[in-house]
């Protein structure tokens, strides 16, 4: 029997790893991704969990150990964050040119400087062209039962990609939450074990990651991408596999508030559930505002997206993380390319915002909400919250 | 307030960090009072020196002192300080580094400075754990010691910091403890007035994150195995191979003056100025005999030139 416990959402994702019969962990400790990994290692030291911990000595290190198991076959795991993603950033599109199916979460968190631990975006934005499946989630329940998902979707043969499971440091990965528990049984039935399709086997031996000689590097470059651009049905086919089995609905896109609304608040990761605090009191004074919540980053769910949208005038987009010089955040410019030369499209309205850990509270989004009602946001996109005198 | 802390204190940013954040016990504090003794010593001026750290509880110690410091990334600190050295060689660069930082995600950049001999005082805060992270193994926990992330005991063997850097070419190498703070003062002084790479050790009781999980009862009790378990490094070294075991030995281990890195490049660039004066002499006297009238233009743009090698050279 499925059972509810009230944890902190870091060690659920401990729990689904162990759950999901990882037989590889590497990593290298990073505030706030920690807990994760620390509780990997009692599951492993008390023999819960049959697998290999490796305590590398840096997350350069844990990114190619993790490569390195991944190509024998193993399912394989690790966490990052912050300048612990930044140190990995060289393997990662190795990782996806190699088709190797890493499952690592992401406790998000700002990149330096200033040094600071606490949540945005910023890490992720930096490594965002890497080829790998990105997703978010929102919740503890949600946390648990992606990163299960993440392992069938990642060791799909039709994907055999490395995918990333984002949840916002702090904010997520160490509140307590109620979780609910499958069965092991009902896991083991969801996701059996991996079974590779090209690996480093010494009776039919093969060599990867070889030079891309200008003839051969674009082809390669193109199906790799053709590879992440194909995995959205697959994404599409677990989540809703999953549901079948445990009753829990995951979609690329999720929408709230009020139906047909138009104007619509876009998010992304745990602020979302903020916006939806502030959405639903919104509603109930009668303003005419909704939510959608991207839930897969990449490959980008365009067709959700505009479905979720329709009939909308203005979406404001709510970005956690700045693309210094450029024209908008990065959501923003994301969704001003996907509405490019659409003659309805909606206008967009960009507010940056809870960099470094800043909090943005539900009343602060209801004044968002009417500075843009009242047209009160002039520029391209606007830094919420910068004091004037800091 | 006695004379020793009055000292401390003009060297501390009183009205940034305050309270610092170290746990009761830690030994990160006491090296910090051993530096700033060492420093006032050996009578450099604040403004002359500069205090680097990677990241972690060590780390935080750059910000509390009143000299020249940068809080770099974790395990960074000492190629920010070569950067440093080659191109302000005046300056006195002393860079703090827990065994994380040091040993573990930086330990490239240790072998490659004491290679380089490069003119940097490396302090390693050896408290055998990651204290910032919440305690999990580093690459100096001990073979079967435990950790956040060694619950079954350290598989791995640890390094030896100071065989570490015996092996990799620095100029000077000491091991010191947080409970011997007067031979921590008089190792950092022999530091500071020594060229090249220098390198102290210095174990570092952390009783919140490695203590409490091996057993000491608490920080006293592993200062008091500092106590008990160290040794002269001479006395050591007299001793039988039998006796040896579970002994550590502290003290200096070598010393050294082969120049640094920043002076034998000074050397090079000395030769290369010396030779372009030459050239440009003789290039004067060339032109001296044939075109008296051409004389002055071209003096004046190799006169240019030179005034800014010059001040390449002091920089
Ligand atoms: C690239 C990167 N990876 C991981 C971290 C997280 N981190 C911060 S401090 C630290 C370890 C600190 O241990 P140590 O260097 O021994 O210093 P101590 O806190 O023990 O003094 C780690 C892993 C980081 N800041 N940057
Ligand atoms: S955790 Fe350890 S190293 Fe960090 S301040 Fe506390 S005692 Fe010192
Ligand atoms: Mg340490």
């Amino acid at each position: 029997m499925a059972k509810r416990v009230g944890l902190e959402v870091s060690l659920a994702v401990a729990d689904a790893v162990k759950m999901s019969k990882a037989e590889v962990v590497s990593a290298y400790p990073i505030t706030p991704q920690t807990h994760i990994v620390e509780e990997l290692s009692h599951f492993v030291a008390n023999g819960e969990l049959d697998a290999a911990f490796i305590p590398v000595e840096s997350e350069h290190s844990a990114m190619s150990a993790a490569m390195g198991s991944a190509a024998t076959g193993a399912r394989t795991y690790t966490a990052t964050s912050s300048q612990g993603l930044a140190l990995m950033n060289e393997m990662l599109p190795i990782a996806s040119a190699m088709r190797l199916p890493i499952v690592m979460t992401i406790a998000n968190r700002s990149l330096s400087g200033p040094i600071s631990i606490w949540n945005d975006h910023s890490d992720i934005m930096s490594i965002r062209d890497v080829g790998w499946v990105q997703i978010f989630v929102e919740n503890g329940q949600e946390a648990f039962d992606i990163s299960v998902c993440a392992f069938k979707i990642a060791e799909d043969h039709r994907v055999l990609l490395p995918m990333g499971v984002n949840m916002d440091g702090f904010m997520l990965s160490h509140m307590i939450e109620p979780v609910e528990f499958p069965d092991q049984s009902d896991i083991d039935d969801f996701l059996p074990g991996f079974t590779a399709k090209m690996i480093l086997d010494p009776a039919e031996p093969v060599t990867m990651g070889p030079v891309g000689v200008p003839e051969v590097y674009m082809e390669a470059k193109v199906q790799c991408e053709q590879a992440l651009i194909n995995s959205k049905p697959v994404v599409k086919e677990v989540l809703d596999g999953f549901a079948a089995k445990f009753g829990r609905q995951y979609n690329l896109v999720e929408t709230n508030g009020k139906e047909g609304a138009k104007t619509l608040f876009v998010t992304m990761g745990s602020l979302g559930e903020t916006v939806m605090t502030s959405v639903d009191e919104m509603n109930a004074d009668g303003k005419d505002v909704g939510q959608v919540r991207i839930r897969l980053w990449r490959p980008f769910p365009q067709e959700e997206f505009l479905a979720a949208v329709k009939g909308a005038d203005k979406l404001i987009v709510l970005d956690r993380a700045l693309s210094p010089g450029g024209v908008r955040g990065p959501v923003a410019s994301e969704l001003a390319s996907l509405f490019h030369g659409q003659a309805d499209a909606p206008e967009i309205v960009n507010v940056v915002a809870g960099l470094g850990g800043r909090d943005v509270s539900v009343d602060e989004f209801k004044e968002i909400y009417e500075t843009a009602q009242s047209g009160g946001f002039k520029d391209a996109y606007t830094v919420w919250g910068v004091m004037s005198n800091a | 307030m006695s004379e020793v802390t009055q000292l401390i204190h003009h060297y501390l940013r009183h009205n940034k960090k305050f309270p610092h954040m170290l746990c009761a016990g830690c030994g990160h504090g006491i090296l910090l009072g051993s530096l700033i003794r060492s420093v006032h010593n050996a009578g450099l001026s604040k403004d002359e020196v500069v205090v680097i750290s990677g990241i972690g509880c060590s780390g935080r110690l750059a910000v509390y002192v009143d000299f020249n410091t940068i809080h770099t990334t974790h395990g960074r600190a000492l190629t920010f300080a070569t950067g440093i050295k080659m191109a302000n060689p005046e300056l006195v660069v002393i860079v703090l580094m827990g065994d994380g930082d040091a040993l573990s995600i930086g330990g490239n950049h240790l072998i490659h400075a004491a290679r380089r001999n490069i003119g940097v005082n490396a302090i390693i805060l050896n408290n055998e754990i990651y204290g910032m992270t919440g305690g999990q193994c580093s690459s100096t926990t001990p073979q079967d010691c435990f950790s956040m992330t060694t619950p079954f005991g350290q598989l791995e063997k640890s390094f030896d910091i100071v065989d570490m850097a015996l092996a990799s070419g620095a100029n000077f190498v000491a091991r010191t403890t947080a409970f011997h703070a007067q031979l921590t003062d008089e190792v950092i002084g022999q530091a500071l007035a020594n060229p090249g790479f220098n390198l102290i050790e210095f174990f570092s009781p952390c009783h919140t994150q490695y203590g409490r999980k091996n057993k000491y009862k608490n920080a006293i009790a592993m200062y008091q195995d500092l106590k008990s378990k160290t040794m002269d490094v001479d006395k050591y070294k007299a001793l039988e191979e039998s006796k040896r075991e579970g002994v550590m030995p502290i003290g200096v281990f070598l010393k050294r003056d082969d120049p640094a890195l920043e002076t034998r490049y000074a050397g090079v660039r000395a030769k290369l100025q010396e030779a372009k004066q030459k050239k440009a002499e003789a290039a004067k006297a060339a032109q001296a005999k044939p075109a008296k009238a051409k004389e002055p233009k071209p003096d004046k743009g190799a006169k240019g030139k030179e005034t800014k090698q010059d001040k390449g050279d002091k920089a």
